[in-house]
């Protein structure tokens, strides 16, 4: 017997997705700004009556007239259309406990389309602790569907729904009718209807969430709304340098000690130099960045899923209108910090194909966490750890180099805007969310799940080129230096291009897979330099120091802040925007950007006598 | 009284949503704005206030100025 296919649908914020990962226990993304669920994803689990069900995540929506390409997919698999997925048996309705009135009408035009439907008043808990009281069976048999009231968070919250499921099993299949898209006078009568139904059904209803309010009233603030946004942003840059420190000097200990145990244990020979300066130095030199990335990757879960980021994107829709851009390019820009590629998916959400697409095509010049390896590397062996007024200089030119990234976004999207995506600026039209404490079970898997991802890339990709990289610049011999090895042939047909912004055959060298993904440019750095110093126990940062000069430092960072070395980022980035012609141009503007932003950093740093 | 005109702090209904096209009607009303329902100016954003955050019923809605003129206001009565 086929699973009984249930679809899970609601407006943007309403809690589906931490549903769909209390109903399923399949973990995906939670957060609470409009529009987070991009990717269709399904998930099984089994009725009170052992009936099996697979839970179908959409996107949220407002009404049943698709305009953004995240609202397409989800109003697509509602009404069954061909080409996208099978109909589902019935749907799974959410609607915010807390607001009934605003929200209903959603559910009306739902019940339309003719397929079973439940309706779970979701946030149940949160609705009642401001006071609100809705006459359930009123609610009922007024709507003539089945209502049940829910708290997606605990298992107690979903036992109602899940008693309530088997009733819509065996209601079975009913005829769907038409794809439920509205004229506006048929939207104004479900409209009215709802209203009416929902004046009888709500009991009681206080005025909106107090906290909420209050918080507003600081953060929504014209002056200090921003001066917040800015201090939370430089907290958090702050943080992923101060509080990673530690356990980063830990793991470098951990991984220092395993290598200088493996040289005493090993005999010298090939194999001891495969793992202690292949494996050991390339791998480890990218698994130190672990805790900045989680510090990173915490913040932007927490600020998702406290209801903040949708207030960041009111912050800056101003901003964003003068670029020709709107508030909601923001979420995607700024989720673009911890990794492009869900920067770029989350773009979908963006109604305007032009503005959709220029959202992309600047989202990599974020700063995303692959790079912090490379600026945390490069920053701790150059800059020196001294204090400027407040706050640590190397913080300083890490916050340096994250707004030169954001900066020339800006830029770029502003004469993109003029040039080859012109277009009319968009209407802004967002909820902002009730303000939630984050539910910690969710926030901690969220965060492991990212922080296991990334040790994956670096135990599978990175391994496997350090080793490919520790053998290409061993052999044929590295007796007289690298470069008479088959890394050093490779990179020195790279080097006349490269010499002139600075960079040596050491760089070219790691260059080279640094464009499968950027942290991988650490881990070659790590072989590359083992390989040539043999004693040198003090670490990579150490081996750059008495490598490179100043200015040739400083043109490496100011590099990454532009290149477009990530070979996933590039693939997705083609996917969503399907088209050859533009990605090309992605790549082409970047590396132009990154060679010259590297040549004119060390040309002045050199004219400056660093 | 048109919504964008509407002071932070004061309070108001929805009277009628007009001088719209069908399509801003239609993404309004989906929203949620629809006559009758509690209306609140709380703020306008920063660097020039174009950005609105409104109250409608229970929730938090942000939208511009140009949008926010098409929904027409009247006091509570």
């Amino acid at each position: 017997m086929n699973a009984f296919r249930l679809a899970l649908v609601g407006a943007p914020n309403s809690g589906k997705s931490t549903l769909f990962n209390g109903l399923t226990g399949g973990r995906a993304k939670v957060a609470n700004y409009a529009g987070v669920t991009v990717e269709r994803r399904s998930g099984a689990f089994a009725t009170p009556a052992g009936r099996s069900v697979e839970l179908i995540d959409l996107p949220g929506i407002y009404g049943l007239t698709a305009r953004s390409l995240d609202e397409r997919i989800a109003v697509d698999v509602i009404s069954g259309r061909e080409g996208v997925d099978r109909a589902p048996d019935a749907l799974l309705v959410l609607i915010d406990a807390a607001d009934l009135r605003t929200h209903l009408h959603l559910a009306l035009q739902l019940k339309a389309l003719g397929r079973p439907m439940l309706l779970a008043l979701n946030m149940i808990d949160l609705a009642e602790r401001d006071g609100v009281v809705i006459d359930i069976p009123k609610l009922e048999a007024r709507l003539g569907i089945p209502v049940v009231a829910t708290c997606a968070t605990r298992k107690a919250g979903r036992a109602a729904l899940l008693a309530r499921l088997d009733g819509l099993v065996e209601a079975g299949q009913a005829a769907p009718t038409g794809d439920g898209a509205l004229t506006i006078a048929g939207l104004r009568s479900v409209q009215r209807e709802a209203r009416a139904i929902a004046k009888e059904a709500i009991l009681k209803e206080p005025a909106m969430n107090k906290v909420t309010r209050a918080i507003d009233r600081v953060v929504l603030h014209p002056v200090l709304g921003p001066i917040v946004l800015a201090a939370l942003l430089f907290l958090m840059f702050q943080a992923v340098f101060a509080w990673a420190k530690a356990p980063m000097d830990v793991i470098d200990a951990g991984f220092t000690g395993l290598g200088a145990w493996i040289s005493t244990t090993l005999p010298d020979g090939l194999l001891k130099g495969l793992i202690v300066d292949g494996v050991i130095a390339g791998v480890g030199s990218v698994i130190v960045f672990l805790p900045q990335i989680l510090i990173l990757f915490a913040f932007i879960l927490l600020l998702e899923a406290s209801g903040y980021m949708a207030r960041a994107a009111f912050m800056m829709d101003e901003l964003m209108l003068r670029v020709g851009l709107n508030g909601r390019a923001f979420i995607p820009l700024l989720s673009s910090f911890a990794c492009a590629i869900p920067g770029m998916m989350s773009a979908r959400t963006i109604e305007n194909e032009n503005d959709r697409l220029t959202t992309i095509l600047v989202a990599p010049l974020m700063t995303c966490s692959a790079r912090l390896p490379v600026y945390t590397l490069i920053i701790a062996a150059f800059i020196p750890p001294t204090t400027v007024g407040l706050f640590g200089l190397q913080g300083l030119v890490m916050f340096g180099l994250y707004l030169a990234g954001v900066v020339s976004a800006v830029v770029v999207a502003f004469l993109l805007k003029r040039t080859l995506t012109r277009g009319r600026p968009q209407p802004l039209l967002m909820e902002m969310p009730t303000y939630k404490l984050p539910d910690p079970k969710d926030f901690v898997i969220n965060l492991w799940l990212r922080g296991w991802a990334f040790l994956k890339r670096a135990g599978k990709f990175i391994f496997t080129v350090s080793v490919v990289l520790w053998f290409l610049a061993s052999f044929p011999s590295s007796a007289s230096g690298i470069r008479e090895t088959y890394a050093g042939m490779l990179g020195s047909w790279l080097e006349p291009l490269l010499k002139p912004i600075g960079f040596n055959l050491e760089i070219a060298i790691a260059l080279v897979p640094g464009f499968a993904a950027r942290e991988v440019a650490v881990g070659a750095l790590g072989t590359v330099y083992a390989l040539q110093s043999s004693n040198d126990t003090n670490g990579l940062a150490h081996a750059l120091q008495s490598a490179w000069s100043l200015p040739t430092a400083l043109a490496f960072l100011a590099w990454y802040v532009f290149a477009p070395q990530c070979m996933a980022t590039l693939a997705v980035a083609r996917r969503e925007m399907n088209s050859w012609r533009w990605t090309a141009f992605m790549m082409g503007y970047l590396l132009a950007m990154a060679y010259i932003a590297a040549g004119a950093t060390y040309w002045t740093a050199r004219w400056a006598g660093l | 009284m048109k919504l964008s005109e509407l002071p932070p702090g004061r309070r108001a209904r929805v009277a009628s949503i007009d001088n719209a096209t069908a399509e801003l009607e239609a993404k309004l009303r989906e929203v949620g704005f629809s006559e009758g329902d509690e209306v609140e100016m709380l703020t306008h954003g920063p660097f020039g206030g174009r950005t609105l955050a409104v109250r409608l019923n229970r929730s938090i809605i942000a939208l511009r100025g140009p949008e926010a003129a098409s929904i027409r206001v009247e006091d509570v009565s």
